[in-house]
């Protein structure tokens, strides 16, 4: 009882300290948020039926997201992008947003007409940024997952990735079949790790913590190819002589999709739409040439295994 | 031995300090928050009644339970899945290490306090004293010399736990490090050694002072008695 009381007042503490706090910092989007009664109260916005009744159909507690009008009349969309993710969300050395996310945002940003504001979010907390609106949409490598799914809507997949497998040029690994009774490094648990040891139990498996001891275990020749996700496994043999990425595509592949709030209909349906639109432009093709290319090189098998246009996953 | 080059690139050195601005900032503010209400809190403490002490108990235990990150995750997150009221990372940042340092503060306080052996409140007392007279010239002056040196570990602990707050979308001198690292990951995989020792470099400058403050007062302590 008394641990309820005292967590009570801890927020009442909070509360107050904030209170203290909130005249100077909001300022303008204040009025737009206001307590559990946002679902009836919009104040003079268009309540668009479409909306509304998605909002009643998810329970209230992800109130207060931003409908497409909203963001429009703001002037400015807020998206959740990596900071430390090169090349899906970074900084570069002169203190600008860059890579695949970041450039996709860009454009987002652009033919919704208004200025982009790029907020840097955690892997651990990018459902969480979204759940409480603190961004309108995230862009931030994010798999689809069926977890995920519960908690954000997510638009149709930008991106894709499996796994891949790296061997040395001397005797490069095509498929799981050349495998056989060989030795592979993975890293402990990951995908790869699980696809193996359930598909191929005649491949042998050497296990590594991190990635970086994998990386030293292939190149010292302690085992014969090493698999972990393709973008990954692309990444590295283009910085290293020497070793060849044999295989490019293998398990089940994961798309990586915008997300938006959980009931933000219109929103969901504008990016859709956008997408859908930019596949006929081939908007990804080019946005990994001037990303990943660099990264990953500019092979077209490569990149097909990467890219998904117009949300079309095969 | 080229990686050291990636500190001077671009903008990096000057967000690097930018970086160590928020820190600082962040810290100062909590800290000093922490020391007035921590006071208070610890004059509170050494109240005789019952259930205050044990209200006093529970906060203090609460806070010390829960990790920093959680506290993060319950007022930047928290608050506006409650209220809708949209606080910013930084000012979250600052409420969590205000409630923090303030249970710390409080307890350290308390100790202070008690620490004081009985007879000089009473040997104050029988000189004639009133009761604001010995708090003023024999209790705080006793009270603050024990207390100095840990309210500076105090400050410097949460200098150091103020690396938590990219969780919530603060960009402070560990996060600018971290992204420095990654965008030079393929040229220079060897950049981490040289900016992780910049940043220590940079945390040393801003604790080492503290502790040495710390230090001077303990030696003076020890020559005045």
């Amino acid at each position: 009882m008394k641990l309820i009381q005292k967590l009570s007042a801890v927020f009442a503490a909070a509360a107050m300290m904030l209170t203290l706090a909130g005249c100077g910092n909001s300022g303008t989007s204040s009025t737009t948020t206001n307590s559990d009664t946002s679902k009836t109260s919009t104040p003079a916005s268009t309540a668009d039926s479409a909306e509304s009744s998605a909002d009643e159909s998810t329970t209230s507690t992800n109130a207060n997201f931003r409908t497409v009008d909203q963001i429009k009349e703001s002037g400015e969309v807020k998206i959740g992008v990596f900071s430390d993710k090169n090349p899906f969300g970074y900084v570069d050395n002169d203190g600008n947003y860059k890579g695949y996310d970041v450039y996709f945002a860009e454009r987002i940003a652009k033919d919704l007409g208004v200025k982009l504001t790029l907020v840097p979010v955690e892997a651990a907390a990018r459902a969480e940024f979204l759940e409480t609106a603190k961004v309108d949409i995230i862009l931030a490598n994010f798999t689809v997952t069926p977890e995920r799914a519960e908690k954000v809507d997510f638009a149709p997949a930008y991106m894709k990735v499996a796994l891949g497998v790296v061997s040395p040029d001397s005797a490069v690994i095509k498929s799981v079949d050349d495998l056989k009774g060989k030795t592979l490094i993975v890293v402990k648990g990951t995908t790869a790790e699980t696809y193996f040891s359930e598909n191929a139990p005649d491949v042998k498996l050497q296990k590594y913590d991190e990635y970086n001891e994998a990386y030293s275990a292939l190149q010292d020749g302690r085992g014969d190819a090493f698999s972990t996700d393709n973008t990954e496994v692309l990444a590295w043999a283009k910085s290293n002589p020497g070793f060849t990425v044999g295989i490019d595509s293998l398990g089940s592949t994961d798309a990586i999709a915008p997300a938006v709030t959980k009931g933000n209909a219109t929103l969901l349906q504008w990016l859709t739409d956008e997408i859908t639109a930019l596949g006929e432009e081939q908007f990804f093709h080019k946005d990994y040439d001037e990303t990943l290319a660099a990264v990953y090189g500019d092979d077209e098998a490569y990149k097909e295994n990467l890219v998904v246009e117009g949300g079309k996953m095969d | 031995m080229q990686g050291i080059s990636v500190l001077f690139t671009g903008n990096n050195f000057v967000r690097l300090l930018s970086g160590l601005w928020v820190t600082v900032r962040i810290s100062l503010i909590s800290i000093g928050f922490s020391l007035i209400l921590g006071t208070l809190l610890g004059a509170v403490m050494t109240s005789r009644n019952r259930v205050v002490k044990a209200i006093c108990r529970v906060y203090l235990e609460i806070v010390r339970i829960m990790p920093q990150l959680v506290w993060l995750f319950i007022v930047f997150f928290g608050i506006t899945r409650l209220t809708g009221l949209n606080l910013s990372g930084e000012l979250s940042a600052v409420i969590v290490f205000t409630i923090w340092g303030t249970a710390e503060m409080g307890d350290l306080v308390r100790g202070a306090f008690q620490a004081i052996p009985r007879h000089q409140f009473e040997s104050s007392l029988s000189l004639g004293l009133t009761k604001p007279q010995m708090y003023f010239y024999i209790i705080f002056p006793q009270a603050v010399r024990n207390l100095l040196p840990n309210v500076i570990n105090l400050a410097t602990r949460m200098i150091k736990t103020t690396a938590l707050v990219s969780i919530i979308g603060v960009t402070e001198v560990l996060k600018v490090g971290k992204q420095i690292i990654d965008a030079n990951r393929f040229e220079f995989p060897d950049a981490a050694i040289w900016v992780y020792a910049a940043i220590f470099f940079m945390y040393f400058l801003i604790c080492f002072p503290l502790s040495m403050i710390s230090r001077a007062i303990v030696k003076k302590q020890q020559r005045s008695e």
